[in-house]
């Protein structure tokens, strides 16, 4: 029995990785449920989205490169985030003057918005195989690890390391530092009072003299950011293929819902149940567990409920229950 | 008179396709159009009748894939005998756990149902496990590199394409008993989900039928080319046709599919078009424009909507099954929800919601674009290029991409007809 070892596994093959997903799909369910409250749809473009702010990120990360301009020990990537939010952003401004403006102004039912949404889905998916092509792509630099597992072994003379990547680390706090950042926006300022305003009540927002064009701008806006922070930090972590960024899509609107669509602290909520659960439903607990039973007791199986392939079967049924046990999701978001 | 006016068109480009590039492409482009067809029918059946928004066309076209598989491959006895009935045994007390969580849920009061639904789910899932781990992993030792599957029950596989229409049914039964009734985009998110998990599923579940090792070979209705080519009567009935024997036997086989499918097309949109007429058609659009007052009607909204998605869902499966027919092969990998989910949606959107025959002629005009806007951005690109230096980047990069461009035109050619022809090619009557 060991319990201090059997704990630095579950850190570094649990907590660390399923936290730093967790933000990354609650960055995601955020740009999803803020298109929900303000436009009133599930934005069934949001992962493609996502992958063409990171396309940009990613040419803009080649070009600071081939200048030779860095950021330390820091990915480049960083540096090159503001080009690829700018860029999401024109083109998500541009998808609304041209196509979701006009269905606004008919005021047509939520459900002809996410066939539209589709539609532009397949424009930005064949937009971004256009330029990048369909193939993985790896644009990490900067030092690999925070801490190394040989470091931590040489420190703490445990068995086991604790490996700690640097995207992971800066995903977590980049993550932190945008949701604090978005409440203090939605919550302080004039134009994000204005949008919770509009959000609860369209009308009422419409009487008292609200611009519902200024709102959906910057809405926008706020989407492209959040949708290119979440997947830049995705690509960092893991690698960019357009692919994926589609079948980020299902465990996305699974945080949005199981956290309450509609509300921003319910999708970060959603974001790192479904991560916890996806990563805790898909480990082989056997070296964990091996560490915390007593002597002579350890599993001889892999003890791993589902194959890491069925991650999507967990946010699916965790999504299926909650639809079905409290369809208004655990903080009480919108239902039409 | 349009309805004549398009179908001569789509008839005209595909006979084009023929004497332009060869009547073998014709033909590929004739048979798939003809299954394309029968997904837009159900996916319209769904939309266009009933309103549903189904994003999971995918799952039930693989579903009916796997029909084929579990239908007419011969059985592997001696997996059936390493494990083949424990696995039968595993599924069942799965199923059965789940029953029983959601008549304890259903059963018992507030207090007390989560904490039995939990015992009930935990204990069904470690025996579940501990009963099917063991057999799986005993038939997939059965001579892995041919088979390790249970194979399937050795039928003639015309009986597929039912069998896969009735598995399509049962699931969308399951999702429709759990999703419909919810707000609409929910429907969308469960199909979207569940499609994903079925293909998970025969990816991985190598027993069921070899996941990414691919089943190939399956059994066709139609004569195979080489016995064709070696039967004297045929080659000498080909050559008074003025046609050597491979051309030949290529397209006879080609024609024999062609048959085959109109026949079920046809029949099937008989039938459809007898339903969208019938009192039963009738309720369902009721429904669909103001689902408040027929409940106050007395219609039971759920209900109908659970049936006609059951029957769209099932159109889908007998098509995927005809499909993976015709290709004579089952690879998991091959599913792609923007091929074989939203590209119906293009179809039937494109086609026009609510009229059987707008779907129809979608599947094909559509489809006919679908493989032919490659070549015609090739040609596009070359003309771009033209004038740039050979070996520039840009026009490497330009002319390597051509492939890509398929996503983005079936895109714009959705929010092109959605915006200014929102009714479609062929509105509803």
């Amino acid at each position: 029995m060991d319990l201090l070892n059997g704990l630095v596994v579950l850190a570094n093959f649990v907590l660390i990785p399923a936290t730093a997903y967790g933000s990354q799909l609650a960055l995601g369910a955020l740009g999803v449920t803020l298109i929900y409250s303000i436009l009133r749809f599930s934005n069934f473009a949001h992962g493609d989205t996502m992958a063409f702010g990171t396309m940009v990120t990613i040419l803009a990360t080649w070009g600071l490169q081939s200048a030779g301009i860095g950021f330390g020990p820091l990915p480049t990537a960083l540096l090159a985030l503001p080009v690829g939010i700018f860029g999401a952003a024109l083109l998500l401004l541009a998808t609304d003057r041209l196509v979701y403006r006009f269905y606004r102004a008919q005021r047509v039912k939520p459900v002809i918005l996410v066939i539209v949404s589709t539609g532009v889905m397949f424009i930005y998916n064949g937009l971004t195989r256009f330029i990048i092509g369909p193939d993985d792509q790896n644009f990490a630099d900067g030092e690999r690890f925070v801490m190394s597992a040989r470091d931590f072994k040489a420190l703490t003379g445990l068995d086991e390391g604790l490996a700690l990547k640097t995207t992971q680390a800066i995903t977590v706090v980049t993550a932190i530092v945008v949701m604090v950042a978005l409440f203090w926006f939605l919550n302080r300022t004039r134009t994000g009072k204005s949008m919770r305003a509009y959000s609860d009540n369209e009308d009422l927002a419409l009487l008292s003299g609200i611009n519902p064009e200024r709102v959906v701008r910057v809405t926008w806006i706020l989407v492209a950011a959040l949708a290119t922070i979440a997947g830049t930090l995705y690509g960092l972590d893991k690698s960019f293929k357009a692919f994926t960024y589609f079948q980020l899509l299902l465990p996305i609107f699974a945080s949005a819902i199981v956290g309450g669509i509609g509300s921003p602290i319910g999708a970060i909520a959603g974001g790192f149940i479904i991560a916890y659960s996806e990563v805790i439903f898909t480990y082989a607990w056997k070296r964990v567990v091996g560490y915390m039973v007593p002597e002579g007791m350890e599993p001889d199986g892999l003890l791993q409920l589902l194959g890491t392939d069925y991650k999507f079967a967990v946010s699916f049924v965790i999504l299926v229950i909650v639809l079905l046990i409290r369809p208004t999701g655990l903080f009480q978001g919108k239902s039409i | 008179m349009r309805t004549l006016a398009l179908f001569a068109l789509v008839a005209a480009l595909i006979l084009g396709t023929g004497f332009v590039q060869s009547w073998n492409s014709a033909l590929i482009i004739l048979n798939m159009g003809l299954v394309s067809a029968i997904m837009a029918l159900g996916v319209n059946l769904q939309w266009g009748l009933a309103g549903l928004f189904n994003v999971g066309v995918m799952g039930f076209v693989a579903v009916g894939g796997l029909a084929v598989v579990l239908t007419s491959v011969a059985p592997v006895p001696e997996a059936w005998a390493a494990g083949g009935w424990r696995v039968v045994a595993a599924l069942a007390l799965g199923a059965a756990a789940i029953a029983l969580s959601v008549l304890a849920w259903k059963r018992l009061g507030r207090g007390l149902r989560a904490i039995a639904v939990l015992i009930i789910a935990g204990l069904g899932f470690v025996a579940y496990r501990a009963l099917l781990d063991p057999a799986v992993a005993a038939i997939e030792a059965v001579n892995p590199a041919i088979s390790g599957n249970i194979g399937g029950l050795g039928l003639p596989v015309l009986l597929a394409w039912p069998v896969g229409g009735l598995l399509a049914a049962g699931v969308a039964w399951v999702i429709g008993k759990t999703a419909l009734g919810l707000r609409s985009d929910y429907l969308a998110i469960a199909t979207l989900g569940i499609a994903e998990i079925i293909v998970a599923v025969m990816k991985n579940e190598d027993w069921l039928a070899r996941g990414v090792k691919n089943m190939i070979g399956l059994p066709r209705p139609v004569p195979y080319e080489v016995d064709l080519q070696g039967d004297p009567a045929f080659v000498e009935r080909a050559a008074s046709f003025g046609f050597d024997a491979t051309t030949a036997s290529t397209l006879y086989v080609k024609i024999g599919y062609s048959l085959m499918f109109t026949a079920v097309l046809v029949a099937l949109l008989v039938l459809a078009q007898l339903a969208l007429n019938s009192p039963w058609g009738r309720m369902m659009r009721a429904i669909r424009d103001n689902e408040e007052a027929a409940e106050a009607m007395g219609k039971d909204v759920t209900a109908r909507h659970l049936q006609v998605f059951i029957l769209g869902s099932m159109l889908c499966g007998i098509a995927g099954a005809m499909m993976t027919t015709l290709d004579g092969q089952l690879t998991p990998s091959s599913y792609q929800p923007l091929r074989y989910t939203f590209l119906i949606w293009v179809m039937v959107i494109v086609g026009g919601s609510g009229n059987n025959l707008g779907a129809v002629l979608g599947g094909f005009l559509v489809w006919f674009l679908w493989v032919q806007v490659e070549p015609m951005g090739q040609w596009f690109m070359g003309v771009v290029t033209a004038g740039m230096a050979d070996g520039s980047w840009l026009k490497d990069h330009l002319l390597g991409s051509v492939q890509h461009m398929r996503l983005l035109t079936m895109g714009v050619i959705m929010l092109v007809v959605l915006r200014f022809a929102p009714r479609g090619l062929l509105p509803e009557r």
